[in-house]
């Protein structure tokens, strides 16, 4: 197994190189630059600048420096926040968002599951359409309309939490909360369906005939192979989650790497932008691997090649 | 019912047990959590230059002179006293205090003054609010000049101001002087470098080194703490202006150790240790995007008068977060609110919700170097068809007040409404343009496009204004927001019809609104340019005596009503919500709350 | 019966029209999703009022019976305006899946069929854009072209077009080595009619059914965007720009957010509810038995 890791961890460069050429190019390509500003200095000294900074070189040549660089790890100076290096922002605002991801993604699994399994054990029943209804609500509403929502009641409403910040333990319930129950709701759908497609099987029948009881059926042989389809979501749950914690993020003023991306975008600041692109995609492809890893685990018939 | 009765005391017990708010800490902490809008981009005051990073720099550096908190005249800062000024008024002399320290202990020096206008008025550095430091003698010539052996080059787009060689220079006639003046001025992207005639040398951008050679008016004597400044013309205003953070000191050997002369891009600023600053906070830490605390300077020379234990300022840039968490007892106080939320504050939050004046104006530029807004009857159509009161009852909601002239009314200059809403006029000078341009003009009327930057704020006053624009004039105007960044670059390069902007006042006076529109000045961004303006400006200028002045600001704003580059909407107010147990803090026309005087205690 | 003119699977097609009709949810979804389109669509004609009739004296007046839903900070009223907003979210979730879903099919049965090295490189580079974060990327679109409205379109087509395409393949792969394809190649068929007149139609199932539930991912990708002030720009408006402007005035102005966000979630929790509904009707092995 370490084996296969490794491989695709390799395999995962090639990946990362041609994405950091793509939003390159398309970073660069966009109009404006991030020096407009200084348009009131005069001519040799915005040429300065943009010297200091490789601007004034052909855009291929631009391109060369900055693989080069990135190759051995540096990543570039933010160009909007004067003397802060994409990395220094990068590695204090990841934690943040990852943190808030994590978070998402256990309450997510936390309520979607078993909320999934119960629906899946009492099909057809009013607890059935209940939990499906629920999910069906997480789904169509937004996050930027569940923050707030959330925020009215429980915190200007009941006053339990702050209703921004990630100071203490409590400030982080109300983000992952929003970000988590749209999740849950895809999770509690797809354990359902997956439960439910499974139980059909033939081999259940046969636990079943055997005189396994019905929660034995579930967990010890149903479980498994009915968590699939989940376990293939969580990949692109994850991919989600941290693209769009933005969201979150400017809702509940988190200082995670989201906020950062979307200021960056808008300003121009090419480096941060890539920079944050390409840890988004690393990040993607190590959590695809794990997610393969658990798929491997529990349906023993996927091989990996 | 037994367990209904224990989850209830349960949920109770939390409610009480929840920690408590920043506002109610602050009354033991004396901490204040100031809301401080976007991130500033840097908090050198060199560097910096929104209202955020004013803040913060106001906390963390002092300058010569100070402001009373009620009235904001100026009073000795770190000048020990209101300084001599010459019978021409145009030296000052200012003592420094003895107990003028920075936060690690140095001594305050006149030379840190002259180091940091050095820095300011660097060209290499490219500080943008360096011209605010132009009422110094020779310091426009350090920072837009050009050297050569032979001196320092200075001109604008007309004319050689000051040459070098002088003695060669004087010996040229007029012809002689103008052909000159055309070699060493070669258009923009011709490519060619200029050179001295007289010397023969490439006209360079003056170095760090080449201060003395300017001689602007700045003497340091430490040994007797003295700071003699000569100014270019006597300026009753230039007290005033020294409180603006371009003028604050930096510290040089902070400076020397981070090689941060020319550089805007250094870490000097970013860590408690390095920024040493002489102001009543400093800096304890600053994570990015998150939070900026500062605490007590122990070194400040009014420390005895500090009441507050620290400053948190917080880049919270959208105005709802900001607002709810104001009202949570989040923040002391934010930075401004949301629109929609004035007419809730205003009946539920009252001893919270601040509505103060402001100095500043709301307005539109027209680009006057493309049809249709090169015609100065489009551009009054366009401007007296739009129901300035209607949009700031209506849309604005905030007490504005509609702005007829660009300068607001402040002191004892009073802001005359030069033009009325008019829709009938509007239109008969539109017919009257469409008259004379024919099927070209009415096809130019058809393309126009209002561009602004992107908020929600913005953009309601845009539509409104495009309804009325349709409603008043038959006129179907586009709207387009962009970025900050490419807007700045779009307006800069005039690549617009209409645009949107907001100018704050520096100062309390006139001139600071008035002095945009100089022809080819850094803000003028219209094309629009007048000879006569020009001169009435820089005749302001020299204007020692405030009633002549104002006349001369009439005058201008004559002008500006019969040719109308800009569309001015309305004159701004500051709206933000206070937590009353913030004591200290007047409102001031200008927003400042110097927060060395600021402080935390119950109300009853 | 020759290969030529028997469509396969058209008994398919009426057993899961029959399932399809017994589903009460996905029926009476499939009815709320027709009435809505059709508010959307006739509704403005009837009104009097226009989307974009600003009256400032009338801003923020909660619903009435001048204004059913109440207007807006610029006194627009919000029943015409939800209205058309709605056809704007709907032409977007539907031009933008039908963008996706050209793409998608071409991609993926054009992999799936020719197999072997074009199809390493097509998967592979699907699955590399996989690896995007996309969100992010079509904001930087957004960013660069600087809101086209056009592009919207194309924008988050481009975002959805790779699991199509990988359904698409996966269909392909399978139904490629089935009897009645081998028997269209030994009759000497054209590959590419083989394509559209064998492969194509049995595709169509999953295509159908991921293609319903595309489009409210779509729409709630606009409402994404418009949050970042980079969906459709004013004065048009969209539900996704509706819910924007209403999301933050919950406590003041709420039916800014209520009316807006109802028609937003019925659409979408519709158009689920078709797409599961499908899924089931179409899927011998049916999880509702």
């Amino acid at each position: 197994m370490g084996r296969y890791v490794v491989k695709r961890l390799l395999q995962a460069i090639p990946v990362l190189l041609v994405i950091a050429t793509l939003t390159f190019f398309m970073v660069r390509l966009a109009p404006g630059g991030p020096f407009d500003e200084e348009k009131k200095v005069p001519k040799e000294i915005k040429e300065r600048i943009e010297k200091h900074y490789g601007l004034d070189q052909p855009l291929w040549k631009q391109y060369l420096s900055y693989m080069g660089n990135l190759v051995q790890g540096d990543l570039g100076p933010s160009f909007k926040y004067a003397g802060w290096t994409v990395a220094e922002l990068i590695g204090s605002s990841a934690p943040v968002s990852l943190m808030l991801g994590l978070l998402a993604m256990l309450i997510a699994l936390s309520i979607g599951l078993p909320a999934g399994l119960i629906a899946a054990l009492y099909k057809n029943s009013p607890v059935d359409y209940f939990a499906m209804s629920g999910a069906m609500i997480g789904i169509c509403l937004p996050t930027f309309v569940m923050g707030p929502l959330l925020i009215l009641g429980f915190s200007s409403g009941m006053g339990w939490f702050a209703p921004l910040g990630w100071y203490t333990w409590s400030d982080m319930v109300l983000p992952s909360l929003t970000l988590g129950l749209y999740y849950a709701a895809y999770v509690a759908r797809l354990t359902r369906g997956g439960m439910l497609e499974v139980l059909s099987q033939d081999f259940i029948r046969t636990a079943r005939a055997k005189g396994a009881s019905e929660r034995r059926v579930m967990l010890k042989h149903a479980l498994k192979g009915g968590l699939l389809p989940v376990v293939a979501f969580i990949g692109p749950a994850f991919a989600g989650i941290i693209s769009g914690s933005f969201i979150i993020e400017t809702i509940f003023f988190i200082p995670g790497l989201g906020r950062f991306f979307v200021t960056s975008a808008l300003n121009r600041d090419y480096t941060m932008v890539l920079g944050t692109v390409l840890f988004y995609a690393l990040l993607i492809i190590v959590m695809n691997i794990i997610v393969d890893l658990v798929q491997a685990w529990l349906n023993p018939r996927t091989r990996l090649e | 019912m037994k367990p209904l009765c224990c989850t209830l005391s349960l949920l109770f017990l939390a409610a009480c047990s929840r920690p408590p708010t920043n506002v109610e800490a602050g009354l033991e902490t004396q901490v204040l959590h100031f809301g401080n809008g976007a991130e500033p981009k840097s908090i050198d005051p060199h560097v910096g230059t929104s209202v955020g990073a004013n803040n913060i720099i106001s906390a963390l550096l002092e300058g010569l002179m100070a402001e009373d908190p009620r009235t904001l005249d100026p009073v000795p800062g770190v000048a020990e006293r209101m300084p001599e000024v010459s019978t021409d008024g145009r030296v000052y002399t200012f003592t420094i205090r003895k107990s003028a320290k920075w936060s690690n202990g140095d001594p305050v020096k006149p030379s840190d003054f002259e180091f940091s206008w050095h820095r300011m008025l660097n060209p290499e550095l490219g500080a943008r609010y360096a011209e605010f430091l132009y009422d110094i003698k020779n310091a426009r010539r350090y920072n837009l000049g050009r050297k050569c052996d032979g001196g320092l080059w200075l001109f604008n787009t007309r004319k050689v101001q000051t040459a070098a060689h002088a003695a060669e220079w004087a010996k040229l006639s007029e012809p002689e002087r103008n052909a000159t003046f055309a070699s060493l001025k070669p258009p923009e992207d011709s490519g060619a470098k200029p050179t001295c005639p007289f010397c023969k040398k490439n006209l360079e951008v003056p170095a760090w080194d080449d201060w003395k050679l300017a001689d602007v008016g700045v003497r340091a004597h430490d040994a007797n703490r003295t700071l003699v400044v000569t100014l270019e013309n006597p300026n009753p205003l230039f007290l005033e202006k020294l409180n603006h953070y371009s003028y604050f000191p930096v510290h040089p050997p902070t400076i020397d150790r981070f090689n941060a002369h020319i550089r805007k891009d250094t870490k000097w600023t970013h860590n408690a240790g390095d920024y040493v600053g002489n102001g009543p906070f400093m800096l304890r830490n600053w994570a990015i995007n998150a939070r900026l605390e500062t605490e007590r300077n122990p070194h400040y020379w009014d420390r005895a008068n500090v009441k507050l234990n620290g400053v948190y300022f917080y880049p919270i840039d959208k105005k709802d977060t900001e607002e709810r968490a104001a009202r949570a007892g989040f923040l002391h106080s934010t930075q401004s609110l949301p629109a929609h939320r004035l007419d809730f504050l205003t009946r539920k939050w009252p001893t919270h919700y601040k509505a103060e004046p402001y100095l500043g104006v709301y307005f539109y530029r027209f680009n006057v170097t493309e049809p249709p807004m090169d015609d100065a009857r489009v551009r009054r159509a366009f401007s007296i068809s739009v129901d300035r009161e209607q949009l700031v009852k209506y849309v604005l909601r905030g007490g504005q007040e509609p702005a007829y002239g660009l300068s607001p009314g402040m002191g004892k200059f009073e802001a005359k409404a030069r033009y009325k809403f008019d829709p009938a006029e509007a239109k008969r000078l539109l017919e009257e343009y469409i008259a004379e341009k024919g099927d070209a003009g009415r096809k130019l009327l058809e393309n126009v496009e209002l561009k602004y930057n992107t908020s929600e704020d913005h953009l309601k006053i845009a539509e409104a204004i495009q309804s009325m624009w349709k409603e008043n004039l038959g006129v179907e105007v586009a709207l387009l927001n962009e970025e900050w960044k490419v807007f700045m670059s779009t307006v800069e390069e005039l690549d617009y019809q209409i645009s949107r902007m907001g100018w704050i006042g520096d100062f309390r006076d006139p001139i600071t609104f008035l002095d945009l529109w100089v022809t080819g000045g850094g803000n003028n961004n219209t094309g629009w340019s007048s000879a006569k303006y020009d001169d009435l400006i820089a005749r302001a200028r020299r204007e020692p005596d405030l009633a002549k002045r104002f006349t001369i600001y009439n005058q201008c704003e004559d002008i500006l009503a019969a040719e109308m580059p800009v569309l001015t909407i309305y004159f701004y107010r500051k709206h933000y919500l206070l937590h009353p147990t913030v004591k200290g803090w007047h409102p001031t026309v200008l927003d400042h709350h110097p927060l060395k005087h600021v402080y935390l205690k119950a109300t009853d | 019966m020759t290969a030529a003119d028997q469509t396969p699977g058209a008994s398919l097609w009426r057993d899961a029209w029959r399932r399809l009709s017994r589903n009460r949810l996905a029926v009476a979804s499939g009815v709320a999703f027709i009435l809505v389109t059709l508010l959307c669509v006739v509704g403005p004609f009837v009104t009097s009022y226009t989307a974009n009739h600003a009256d400032l004296k009338s801003s923020y007046q909660p619903p009435s019976t001048n204004h059913w839903f109440g207007t807006d900070h610029l006194g627009r009223d919000l029943f015409v305006r939800t209205l058309s907003g709605g056809r704007i979210s709907l032409a977007v979730g539907i031009l933008a899946t039908a963008v996706s879903l050209v793409i998608g099919v071409a991609w993926g049965s054009i992999a799936g069929y020719f197999g072997g090295r074009l199809d390493s490189v097509m998967m592979r580079f699907v699955d590399i854009l996989y690896s995007l974060p996309f969100v992010i990327m079509v904001i930087l679109l957004m960013v660069w072209f600087e809101r086209n409205f056009l592009l919207l379109f194309a924008a988050i087509g481009l975002v959805e077009w790779l699991t199509m395409a990988r359904i698409v393949r996966g269909q392909v792969v399978s139904l490629k080595n089935t009897e009645f394809v081998e028997a269209a190649r030994a009759l000497g068929y054209s590959r590419l009619r083989i394509i559209f007149r064998h492969l194509l139609p049995n595709v169509i199932g999953p295509v159908i059914i991921y293609a319903t539930l595309t489009v409210p991912a779509v729409m709630l990708l606009e409402a994404v965007l418009s949050f970042l002030g980079l969906g459709v720009q004013a004065p048009m408006s969209s539900w996704g720009l509706l819910i924007n402007e209403g999301a933050e005035k919950i406590d003041v102005y709420p039916w800014l957010l209520a009316f807006p966000a109802v028609f937003f979630s019925l659409t979408l929790f519709s158009l689920n509810f078709i797409g599961d509904g499908l899924r089931d009707a179409l899927d011998p092995k049916s999880s509702k038995d």
